[in-house]
């Protein structure tokens, strides 16, 4: 790990000045930051320490029934806050399906969004990687890819976007609250990564010295609450970033649909939102038929980066078995292994 | 500023100066302190040896930075027999031969202490493998670790029991 100068700001205010100065990283829990210092990939000159900042670790119901959650909850308060996995229930069942429960412990709300690729040729220093160093090429390209990108990828990036908990915030439409040297905005997370293009280097919309303060959902996520999952396959049980996941969520009325969200993850730079498939759903009745139509449109661009063509196939079954869960409606309990496709599923194995 | 924290370890305050920020919770303790319970198995959060819990909760203190835990309480596997009354999670893994070298032991028993505390998982077994997938065991002693955690669970639950009565 490379040497650095240590910033311990008071106030949101302190820590956005301590970082607009170039070099300068924010230390959330460290989870992944740290990780990526051990092995040379971030070497940031100074850490501007986010521990000791009051105010940004609530869980908040908002007067229009909304929610804030500040950017310091932890990934395992939020999911197992009573009212929010109520209200929000695949948002809670991604969390819950996401690395171990040590670091779910540690792991903060703003430092999942900001998460980086898993992708080996990121994460290793000796390979060529146009993310972690502009210009370098992309080894993953021709190398082992067979779980890299199959939508929005370009020539320079096919890496993916790791987090669970982004894929059922974006179909929600989740809002990221961000301060910084010009002054607090806020953007929609459908707008908050960016897709590589040219400049995979740049991954989000945060400009230097910005930092994400909070997130929001609005009330109308929690509409979705009684028929709302986050499905996601692993190459092992449990502790693993998905292959691919969905989050998918409806509203039903008179056995019609009257409203859909449907985002799959582990398929693209960005948590994936299918809104062309979205509206394929509304007015159909929740049945197989409608669900594969949503599948087909949800992947409809989607083109293999590598030896990756089964991932397009596997994500429309895994939509499929998310719209298909939604319908069936959201277990009064999580299913011991929250997200899992082995969970039981009634009617037979295969969605 | 001056790079020092003020730890309860074990619970014992201790007020630590560092002369690095670079320094992880689990290289404070093994290289610092002496306390070599928390193993640095793959420093990197993969693999659970280093599980300790700070303020009651379960962490890979691998990724976890002392300067960001000044005033933190941490407990570690040798804080956790009161004397030389062994904990029940302990216990509960010498009696379901839950382990072989014993690597991954401390990390295994302090991520059980946080799991069982935590409450989700109760005695259903496929709740607490789950609950215990942070925690890698090379030899393979996931049974007996799964047995004993549930009959840990169990115990502890009628001992907070008989407390109340």
């Amino acid at each position: 790990m490379n040497r650095f100068d240590y910033i311990r700001p008071g106030t949101v205010a302190e820590a956005v000045s301590a970082a607009a100065v170039p070099g300068s990283a924010y230390l959330a829990a460290g989870t992944n930051l740290l990780d990526l210092m051990k092995i040379g990939v971030a070497r940031p000159e100074r850490l501007v320490d986010l521990n000791y900042l009051p105010g940004l670790d609530a869980i908040e119901a908002l007067p229009d029934g909304g929610v804030r959650i500040g950017a310091r909850v932890r990934n395992a308060d939020l999911a197992q806050d009573p009212g929010f996995r109520r209200r929000f229930p695949a948002v809670a069942e991604a969390l819950l399906s996401g690395a171990s429960g040590q670091l779910r412990n540690m792991a903060t709300v703003g430092g999942n969004l900001l998460q980086r690729t898993r992708c080996p040729y990121f994460q290793d220093t000796a390979s060529a990687c146009n993310r972690r160093a502009p210009g370098s090429g992309c080894d993953a390209r021709g190398g082992e890819n067979r779980l890299h990108a199959v939508l929005g990828w370009s020539e320079a990036c096919i890496a993916t976007h790791p987090s669970d908990f982004c894929v059922p915030l974006v179909a929600l439409g989740a809002v990221v609250e961000i301060a910084g040297p010009a002054g607090p905005r806020e953007v929609p997370l459908a707008d908050f990564h960016l897709l590589p293009g040219a400049t995979p280097e740049r991954e989000s919309v945060l400009a230097p010295g910005e930092l994400v303060t909070a997130l929001r959902l609005p009330a109308e996520a929690a509409g979705f609450a009684a028929h709302a999952r986050y499905v996601k396959l692993r190459e092992r049980t449990s502790y693993a970033f998905a292959v691919v996941s969905a989050a998918a969520a409806l509203r039903i009325e008179d056995g019609r649909i009257a409203a859909a969200r449907l985002a799959l993850g582990g398929v693209a730079a960005k948590p994936w939102r299918a809104e062309a498939a979205e509206a394929a759903l509304v007015g159909a009745a929740p049945d197989a038929a409608a669900f594969q139509q949503a599948a087909e449109i949800a992947l409809a661009e989607a083109r293999p980066s590598g030896d990756n063509a089964f991932k397009i196939e596997l994500a429309r079954r895994i939509a499929r078995r998310a719209l298909r869960l939604a319908a069936a409606g959201t277990p009064e309990r999580l299913p011991a292994l929250p997200a899992s496709p082995f969970a039981p599923l009634s009617g037979g194995l295969h969605g | 500023m001056s790079l020092s924290v003020t730890l309860t370890i074990n619970h014992v305050a201790r007020r630590i100066e560092l002369d690095d920020p670079r320094v992880t919770l689990l290289d404070l303790l093994r290289e610092r302190l002496d306390l070599t319970g928390a193993k640095k198995g793959c420093d990197r959060g993969q693999c659970g040896a280093c599980t300790i819990l700070v303020d009651g909760r379960r962490v890979n203190a691998c990724l976890a930075l002392a300067l960001s835990h000044d005033g933190a309480e941490i407990l570690t596997i040798e804080g956790l027999a009161e004397g030389e009354a062994l904990h029940p999670v302990q216990a509960a893994f010498i009696a379901h031969d839950a382990f072989q070298c014993g690597f991954c032991t401390p990390g295994q028993i302090m991520s059980a202490v946080g799991l069982i505390g935590e409450g989700e998982a109760g005695e259903d077994p496929e709740r607490v493998r789950e609950g215990m997938s942070g925690n890698l065991c090379r030899c393979g002693a996931y049974r007996g670790i799964t047995e004993a955690v549930v009959e840990a669970t169990r115990t502890m639950a009628a001992t907070a029991q008989e407390k109340a009565a």
